[in-house]
């Protein structure tokens, strides 16, 4: 593996790392917060991407600005989080949270099957691909290698944009801080007078936004076919059990680490390259049980 | 007490008479109410966990994993016998659930949910990329081995694997019954409950999950090698998470934490997937969601609490009182 | 004549008058043969769900068309014909119980099964079983016929050998002189399949040949960003890929957005089934095939007013032009018609039954919408072969073909009783002086 090689296969997991990073930030959020693993989340990511590509086309046919596909982006986002997400929490999750774990858990599945359908009932089942941002900001080339701009600057940029503004939104809004608070001691919040409810429901919105985002950001880079949901669903999972539940640092790391295993099996040994975020997870959780980052839960005697 | 064991047999018994008589109906029922019994074993592995608080996301491993080995088998013995191949598909199974389960004990709730999602994730996509020894995602064909050396025709062998599968059902049911009744199966619970004052009274809850993983990882075989020998193909398919996802559902359907709700659920299930699929197709998934959330919001008891309500019997253990029936109804206890 | 029957006729003949199109030309109903059913039932097993649907959906559409204006013409040999759907996207399981369920339940008098090898694969054995008139469709694996005899079960259509042997000579003959291909297939059965066919037939013709990278991404795969950086690394002369749907449709994108498709020739057996929907974004110079003479535009065919006329249709059902499936069940329809007409004519005008449609199967011709295909004695169906390069036509906005060869079936199958592998080492330069129709693009 020469450094050329190297050097290519960073390249290439960064840009992989930043979508899967952005998906499982908000699984892991949501995790956090409200104790639940939402199975459906893979769900906000394919709605997300498809909403976006509808946008862009929507754009094309009215002949605006193709530059206005790029807030178009970030509204598909906004507006499958927001409405969405807030639909699921108010009208279903809240019922359950008093519920059994696993019952909590098949109710994000039953959601994740429904909305599958919803997806292909809405979309059809041709592939869709709208590339106009992808296309806007052309190419640069990296060691004699041609890299499109959006994959190499926008995903990673965007990804630690989110990162370090999740950062700052949990230790220095007060938003931030109630959900912080809820995520470290449910039952110490609640006595201390914090809306928990409300703070659920924001969590959610946020994860299910950030997820929605992964999706549209995606969008101009792949073709949308149904099924894309269930792929990334695994992935996140992986993700957020390699970084340890509820930890927003540790998901970057967790994504970084699986990216770029990808990437370099892709150059060293392309056969493995599916086995990868799996193996990932299982070393590090059987180094590190709670994984990387996680906090050991206290136990009831 | 006595009249409560008399209605549980009685609806035990009514099921398989029922199910027997059946076939004598329609030919393509038997297959299907085959693989649905032989889902339900798989289903009763995983209520086993349920007993434990634990949810597993993986069991499609062993389910696949065991009709693997009896596709092999049959392949190197050309076309080989109908029980060793079982066997095989069951030592399997066993040794890969002693294997994981060794590791996959130390963890807890989440954890042991998505460890198990990853092993047989790793297993799926090893099923899928080494196309040249296990077919790829075209799977494996099990050509129909001979029953007791004898070599029968389509019809018959599909009445042997049916009652086959209903006598091993029947059997399996009753001794898993017993096992939860056991020490070690009570364990279980309080693995669930308080493990830590298990460990005060001397059992390692370790073991305890062990065997109950173990167990479960068996049925879970059991069931992937008769299903698979009697559709006579074993695919990648079979392995994939969203399987796994949905012995998890068939036993919420059924009624978590009853034996007869295993099987139940499974052949309702089957019943509904099948159907919907044809009549339905563009919809079928959310058809199938959408009674999943109904049992979960207004009949978390799922069928067997249904059929308790709709009788007035008790067919369950538990208190009559209705507060203290309902603490007890939660998942998995009873 | 039962009476219903009868006025099914009468109910015919004003359809007809009445429809505007029709395969066969306009007639009076025929009279329905003496014992014959109301009406003949067929099974279709197709991916109405899932990546393939972006197969099975146009076949769906296109079969309700002609079943209906068949039906308009009277049904075949006045019998109408109904088609019962089973979604190959609900799992193999779900196929062979409800292809169980049709037989035993609903009674169906032919089932057309699969678009999926696998599922071919595991319904051949069952229909044999069941003694059931199974004709393949659409899938493309060579093995069925390769391994084992059958009786009920027809192929009506060619598979991945012709395909891409024809393929190969295509590039051999446009480009000679290459010297480095690599590979980036789905990692399934179809993907390795036709790699290791389309390997030992190139190496056979062209034995100096140097793979440089064989690369097999998960099916599904949404990001070919790794294989295409390490491609660009390599710069092979040609890169082979036999992916469809919305893994060809993303691998050809973010090939041609990072350049990749300017450094290498692109050869695309199953291209033809994604060119409307990859727009201007397919360049040009790619090689292009349809699995057999299938393209919207075919040279022999535009111009003739009934094809003219269907396509149109088509379009307007369903927005699209059509692609390789819509041609195979146009073919599989007619084969299943050609049938039976022979057997009645062989019963000496009287409806056969199902052992009398089978044996009449056997060296049946037939023509869907294509040229003429002919089922040998193997129950294989011999389908001409047609390849292309991509050009670019203001008249449409996707890419069109040019320099159209199509290849005689004879040719490039397998011979009765071979293996394919091994029968494509044999080849010799003789395959590259072989005769082949020769068509330019002509426009709209």
């Amino acid at each position: 593996m020469t450094w050329q090689l190297a050097f290519l296969a960073t390249l290439d997991g960064l840009a992989y790392a930043a979508l899967v990073f952005m998906v499982a930030v908000g699984l892991t959020l949501i995790f956090g917060v409200l104790r639940i693993l939402n199975v459906a989340h893979g769900s906000f990511y394919a709605i997300g991407a498809y909403l976006a590509a509808s946008l862009g086309i929507a754009i094309a046919a009215g002949g605006l600005s193709p530059w206005l596909t790029f807030p178009a982006l970030i509204l598909a986002a906004v507006l499958v989080g927001t409405i969405l997400g807030t639909l699921i929490e108010r009208a279903l999750l809240r019922y359950v949270y008093l519920k059994e774990d696993v019952l909590q858990l098949l109710v994000t599945f039953a959601v994740f099957m429904i909305l599958e359908d919803v997806q292909r009932l809405v979309w059809g089942v041709n592939p869709y691909f709208e590339a106009v941002p992808l296309r806007l900001l052309g190419n640069i080339s990296l060691g004699g290698i041609f890299y499109t701009n959006y994959q190499i600057l926008v995903l990673p940029a965007v990804a630690l944009l989110i990162l370090v503004g999740l950062r700052l939104f949990l230790r220095t809004t007060l938003a931030g801080k109630l959900i912080t608070a809820v995520t470290e001691d449910r039952e110490m919040a609640t006595a201390i007078g914090v809306d928990t409810g409300r703070v659920y429901l924001i969590t959610f919105v946020i994860g299910a936004t950030l997820a929605a985002l992964g999706g549209a950001l995606a969008s101009p880079t792949t073709s949308l076919v149904p099924g894309m949901g269930a792929d990334m669903i695994v992935l996140s999972f992986a993700v957020v059990a390699t970084a340890g539940l509820g930890q927003v640092e540790g998901a970057a790391l967790a994504a970084l680490l699986i990216g770029l295993g990808r990437s370099f099996a892709v150059y060293l040994m392309p056969e493995l390259e599916v086995l990868v975020p799996y193996l990932v997870m299982a070393l590090v959780l059987l180094v590190r049980p709670e994984g990387l980052f996680g906090v050991a839960q206290r136990r009831r005697i | 007490m006595a009249g409560r064991l008399n209605a549980q047999a009685l609806l035990a018994v009514a099921a398989v008479v029922l199910i027997a008589a059946a076939p004598l109906m329609a030919q393509w029922v038997k297959v299907l109410l085959t693989i649905a019994l032989a889902k339900g074993l798989a289903v009763l592995g995983i209520m086993i966990l349920l007993r434990a608080g634990q949810v597993s996301f993986g069991h499609a491993m062993f389910y696949a994993a065991s009709a693997y080995a009896g596709a092999f088998v049959g392949r190197w013995t050309g076309g080989g016998e109908l029980f060793v191949l079982i066997g095989a598909g069951l030592a399997v199974s066993l040794a890969l659930g002693l294997a994981i389960g060794v590791f996959v004990v130390r963890y807890r709730y989440i954890f042991f949910a998505m460890l198990n999602l990853a092993f047989s994730m790793v297993l799926f996509s090893i099923l899928e990329k080494f196309f040249h020894v296990t077919g790829g995602s075209d799977g494996m064909r099990i050509a129909r081995p001979t029953v007791l050396g004898m070599e029968l025709e389509r019809a018959p062998f599909e009445y042997v694997m049916f009652y086959l599968t209903l006598g091993l059902v029947v059997g399996l049911a009753w001794g898993v019954r017993r096992y939860l009744a056991s020490p070690l199966g009570q364990a279980l619970a309080a693995v669930k409950s308080n493990e830590t004052r298990l460990e005060y009274l001397g059992m390692s809850a370790r073991h305890a999950l062990l065997v109950g993983y173990v167990l479960s990882a068996g049925l879970a075989g059991l069931g992937g090698v008769l299903a698979s020998i009697t559709q006579g193909l074993a695919t990648p398919e079979i392995a994939y998470w969203v399987r796994s996802g949905e012995f998890v559902f068939i036993a919420i359907l059924g009624g978590a934490g009853t034996v007869a709700g295993a099987f139940a659920g499974a052949v309702v299930y089957e019943g509904v997937r099948s159907y919907a699929a044809a009549y339905f197709a563009d919809i079928w998934q959310m058809v199938l969601g959408a009674v999943l959330l109904a049992i979960i919001l207004f009949a978390p008891g799922g069928l067997v609490g249904l059929a308790e309500r709709l009788t007035g019997r008790r067919l369950r253990g538990g208190s009559a009182d209705p507060a203290v029936a309902a603490d007890q109804a939660r998942v998995g206890e009873r | 004549m039962s009476r219903f029957s009868r006025i099914l006729s009468v109910a015919a003949v004003g359809l007809a008058a009445a429809a505007p199109l029709a395969l066969a030309p306009p007639a009076l109903a025929q009279d329905a043969p003496e014992g014959a059913p109301e009406e003949l039932v067929i099974g279709i097993t197709a991916f109405l769900s899932g990546p393939a649907s972006v197969f099975g959906e146009p076949a769906q559409a296109a079969a309700d068309m002609l079943i209906e204006e068949l039906n308009a013409a009277g049904g075949v040999a006045g019998v109408p014909l109904r088609a019962l759907y089973v979604d190959e996207g609900a799992g193999g399981e779900h196929v062979l119980s409800e292809y169980r369920r049709l037989v035993q339940e609903e009674g169906v008098d032919a089932m057309f099964a699969s678009i999926s090898s696998g599922n071919c694969n595991q319904v051949a054995p069952l229909a044999e079983d069941l003694q059931m008139l199974n004709i393949m469709w659409d899938c493309g694996t060579q093995r069925i016929f390769e391994e084992a005899d059958y009786r009920y079960v027809f192929r009506t259509q060619a598979h991945a050998t012709p395909e891409m042997l024809a393929t190969v000579l295509y590039l051999l003959r446009t480009k000679p002189d290459f010297q480095t291909i690599a590979v980036v297939n789905q990692d399934y059965a179809w993907g390795r399949d036709s790699w290791n066919i389309f390997l030992t037939a190139l190496q056979a013709l062209k034995p100096d040949v140097e793979v440089v990278a064989e690369l097999f991404p998960a099916f599904g795969s949404p990001d070919y960003s790794a294989e295409i950086s390490r491609l660009s690394a390599l710069r092979p002369d040609v890169v082979l890929s036999t992916a469809w749907g919305g893994d060809l449709d993303t691998f050809v994108l973010q090939s041609a957005q990072r350049g990749l498709m300017d450094i290498s020739t692109f050869v695309l057996p199953l291209a033809e089934s994604s060119l409307e929907r990859l727009g201007t974004d397919l360049p040009e110079g790619v090689i292009v095939g349809g699995r057999g003479d299938h393209y919207f535009l075919h040279p022999e065919k535009v111009g003739d007013a009934d094809y003219d006329a269907f396509v149109a249709a088509f379009r307007e059902q369903t927005g699209a032009f059509p692609i390789y499936p819509v041609f195979h069940v146009a073919q599989a329809l007619s084969a299943l018609e050609g049938a039976y007409l022979g057997a009645i004519e062989a019963n000496g005008g009287a409806w056969p039954d199902r052992e009398q449609v089978v044996d009449a199967m056997a060296g049946l011709t037939f023509a869907g919408l294509g040229r003429e295909v002919m089922i040998r004695e193997d129950n294989q169906g011999l389908e001409d072969q047609l390849v292309g390069t991509t050009v670019h036509d203001d008249a449409y906005d996707f890419a069109v073909l040019d320099n159209m060869m199509i290849f005689d079936a004879e040719d490039v199958t397998t011979p009765v009783g071979a293996e394919s592998v091994s029968w494509l080492s044999t080849l010799g330069p003789e395959m590259l002086e072989l005769e082949v129709d020769s068509f330019s693009h002509t426009g709209p």
